[in-house]
């Protein structure tokens, strides 16, 4: 077993001669919240595809909670929930049953399901909303039921890519709040994705990664020192060019 | 195992319960097939004189000759619908859903098609059903034979817009579609006319249409409708789904494909 809830080897991804990601290596301790921040186009979305095996690449090594995504892909994808930047609710049908559906995908069913599916929508504040269909939840419901939905199975490491992207300043500040606390009470390892450095707290990891490449990685106090992480990041990118 | 079927299971009952939420669709669905049976059929049915050819013991009306096409129609706009709304649409996002689940591609994806062809199954019934409201009636034991058949279809034509979904980007939407796939398969073919007759006019045409997937599929469904089996029919369907499922799984392997095309964001 592996010490890392995370951890990324020499990861390279590219379409044709054209380089996504460079050589990406970092690793993420079980339990701790990651911001992964850079700007659009970074790669971050790719990064996340490949962590969750919508593509895969020749050339690096994932490992999920100890467990290489390569040679066990399906073990490794048990291990963790994703939240994707595009939403991926059924807009029709009812928390309930959205939850209900990623379930079964997961192979849980019958009172096992309910028990969790229950457990899960009391953790994120959603009882009252069990019934309410997808289309008529604001945007911070939908995200937090995309959340919980994501925690049914009980993941060791959870994938948000972008969570609060078209959010209320309300609705953002809540889920990163959730998300950090879910982090420190249940010992969830988290990849969160972001270009908005109010979502990182001072004490989280941070990798910046920029056209594919990581810049820094280190706590997010670490690397701001006495300044801003956007003026770091200014100047990171400024040298680079 | 059970972990299989709690998800086909899943599958399904999320395809019907979204297909039955969307009304719209329903009524598109089965007004396609309807224009075409009411319509275009009554204004047609003078201008072609149908022979007796098997299954047919005796002389039918336009009408009753075009129903299997038009069953077939609605199994190849669902096929095509399901497949490309997955793409296109905000569909996108449950198939990334379906796909980090950590069974089996291959059932997934199976699975998804079973879904598809389940409600496919469905229209094709209620299509039948008014159908036999205008006194298009086809023998009884036509509607519980054609069943298995209309599985076998189904899947066929879910499989075709499951490959075409992963592997060929440049149909970026439906009227695409329309014409590079749906129109082809369905004038191509023996829904609208028997193949002698097209035989009559262009020998090449004739045997495109004879090889047509789509053609054997409705020849299939209608000497079912008949209590018959037209095995080389229903062989040749049976190949056509191999062959499309095979090129769905390779367009929907992660190491190329779709989802590489689409990973492409920020």
């Amino acid at each position: 077993m592996s010490l890392h809830g995370l951890n990324l080897q020499h990861l390279s991804f590219g379409y044709g001669a054209d380089p996504v990601l460079k050589n990406v290596t970092f690793s993420v301790e079980r339990g701790s919240f990651c911001a992964l921040f850079g700007p659009n186009g970074a790669g971050k979305t790719s990064l996340f595809s490949l962590l969750t095996r919508l593509v895969t690449t020749p050339t690096g090594r994932i490992e999920i909670a100890g467990i290489d995504l390569q040679k066990s892909p399906r073990a490794a994808l048990a291990k963790m929930g994703i939240v994707f930047q595009q939403m991926t609710l059924d807009l029709d049908l009812s928390v309930r049953r959205n939850l209900s559906y990623y379930a079964a995908l997961r192979g849980l069913s019958g009172r096992e399901a309910e028990r969790r599916i229950d457990a899960a929508l009391d953790r994120l504040d959603l009882m009252d909303r069990a019934k309410v269909r997808a289309r008529d939840l604001n945007g911070g419901h939908r995200r937090r039921t995309e959340i919980a939905r994501a925690l049914l199975h009980d993941p060791e490491i959870l994938f948000l890519d972008e969570p609060t992207v078209g959010l209320d300043p309300a609705s953002r500040a809540a889920i990163t709040e959730h998300v950090h606390a879910l982090c420190a009470e249940d010992g969830l390892t988290v990849l969160w994705a972001t270009h908005l450095m109010d979502e990182v707290r001072p004490e989280d990891d941070l990798v910046i990664l920029d056209r594919g490449e990581v810049l820094a990685h280190d706590t997010a106090s670490r690397i701001a020192g006495d300044r801003s992480i956007e003026q770091v990041f200014l100047e990171m990118t400024s040298a680079a060019t | 195992m059970s972990g299989y079927l709690v998800a086909l299971q899943a599958i399904i009952l999320r395809e019907v319960l979204r297909f039955v939420a969307q009304r719209g669709r329903f009524i598109a669905a089965l007004v396609r097939p309807l224009v075409w049976l009411l319509v275009f059929a009554a204004g047609f049915r003078s201008a072609l004189g149908l022979s007796i050819i098997p299954p047919y013991s005796t002389y039918v009306t336009y009408e009753v000759y075009i129903v299997p096409g038009l069953c077939g129609m609605v199994q190849l706009f669902n096929g095509m619908q399901s497949s490309l709304s997955l793409v296109y649409d905000r569909e996108m996002g449950s198939m990334r859903l379906l796909l980090t689940s950590p069974l089996p591609r291959w059932w997934l994806l199976f699975s998804k098609l079973i879904a598809g062809t389940a409600v496919s199954i469905l229209q094709v019934y209620a299509f039948l059903a008014i159908a036999a409201a205008f006194g298009i009636v086809m023998p009884f034991s036509g509607y519980i034979l054609v069943l298995p058949v209309l599985l076998l279809t189904g899947l066929m034509m879910g499989a075709l817009g499951l490959a075409l979904s992963s592997t060929i980007r440049q149909l970026e939407n439906f009227a695409g579609v329309m014409n590079f796939v749906i129109f082809p398969a369905f004038f191509l073919s023996s829904a609208l006319y028997p193949l002698w007759k097209m035989a009559e006019s262009s020998t090449l045409l004739y045997r495109i249409c004879a090889v047509n997937p789509f053609t054997n599929a409705v020849e299939a469904i209608r000497f079912a409708l008949y209590g018959q089996a037209n095995l080389p029919a229903l062989a040749w369907t049976l190949l056509a789904l191999g062959v499309f499922l095979g090129l769905a799984l390779v367009g929907y392997d992660p190491a190329r494909g779709l989802s590489r095309r689409r990973a492409s964001g920020g």
